[in-house]
């Protein structure tokens, strides 16, 4: 079983502060990783993006995340989905994760999956949290963009990020988190 | 000390342009950002290239909105990422927003995704593959025909992740 690769998001490390700094990032090695997390995820910015690249060992899989462990249903979205043939659209209630879609059709190891994914309002704790994102994969011949709205119907600061798809992230896959300072 | 979101150049045409180009663009970034504010001389069909590759080694997916209905489409061994039909002079600004993630990587093919508007006309987003293992020093923005109005502005920002 490849290992669930977690990270400290407290990083002590000498860097000009900004209104959009680097939290932490994630490579997968040689061994390829289940899924990805970002933990300990401070709480002192506005909002999060996170931007990545990756391929998976089979194909036909979303992208989806969960935050601070919760797997209950908990989560909602709306999309947008252009496959080349075909625009679609619709929204899921009550779900177990914020599927951000991305499908990587088929298991190439040179055609990634891209997104940026924005996560608005992260700390608040009077508020539910929105995820905004856009995410792409094209193979000369099949492809997918993606317009996705989640919604985490909890008022708790987002503190852990865990990033998943069905199958496993190969190896050379990154995902990095920034936050983005408000006031 | 490296800044996380730099600005790495910037380019205001004061004269009508055929193409646009920024080159010798450092590998020390993870990601790139164009943001493309402007105008053509006339509607015209444009492109980006990577590395002055002009071959048939781009294909892309698109989801546009033109006010009328949605659409999508696909372009498979093209000879660059094509941008939407950029309005005219007479047709209000276009807005483009580029995001190539990990675009030094020398291990896999290029993801470009874009976001965009012409005010007169339509809203998109589109993924593009260049496929290149190569890392990404230039970017070229082609007019088919015509040109960038003068006044038009590209600025290319990197991205530093930790």
């Amino acid at each position: 079983m490849s290992p669930i690769l977690g990270i400290w998001a407290s990083q002590n490390y000498p860097r000009i502060t900004s209104s959009y700094e680097s939290i932490a990032s994630v490579t997968v090695g040689s061994g390829g990783a289940a899924n990805v997390e970002f933990t300990s995820i401070p709480g002192t910015y506005a909002h999060l993006q996170i931007r990545f690249i990756h391929t998976v060992t089979n194909g036909n899989t979303p992208t989806y995340m969960q935050f601070n462990s919760d797997s209950g249903s908990n989560y909602s979205r709306h999309y947008l989905v252009g496959s080349g043939t075909a625009v679609s659209a619709g929204g899921d209630p009550n779900q177990t994760d914020a599927d951000i879609f991305g499908y990587t059709l088929g298991s190439s190891t040179t055609n990634p999956t891209a997104g940026i994914i924005d996560i608005l309002d992260y700390a608040n704790t009077n508020k539910y949290k929105t995820v905004r994102s856009l995410v792409g994969c094209d193979q000369n011949g099949s492809g997918e963009i993606d317009f996705v709205s989640n919604g985490w119907r909890s008022t708790s600061a987002i503190t852990s990020i865990k990033i998943d798809a069905d199958f496993n992230f190969q190896q050379y896959s990154q995902f990095a988190l920034y936050g983005i300072k408000g006031s | 000390m490296a800044v996380t979101y730099d600005k790495i150049a910037t380019t205001t045409l004061g004269s009508a342009t055929a193409t646009v180009t920024f080159s010798s663009i450092s590998s020390a970034y993870t990601d790139l950002v164009v943001i493309f504010v402007g105008k053509l001389s006339a509607a015209a069909t444009c492109f980006l290239r990577y590395n002055n590759d002009s071959g048939s080694n781009y294909s892309q997916t698109d989801m546009i909105g033109d006010g009328t209905s949605a659409l999508t489409q696909r372009r498979s061994n093209v000879s660059g990422f094509r941008l939407y039909d950029i309005g005219a002079s007479s047709n209000p600004i276009n807005n483009l927003i580029f995001s190539v993630n990990n675009y030094s990587n020398t291990t896999t093919y290029k993801t470009t995704l874009l976001r965009g508007s012409d005010s007169g006309g339509e809203v998109g987003a589109g993924v593009s593959l260049w496929r290149n293992t190569s890392a990404i020093n230039r970017l070229d923005f082609v007019t088919g025909s015509g040109t960038w109005s003068a006044g038009s502005t590209f600025t290319l920002y990197g991205i530093l992740k930790f």
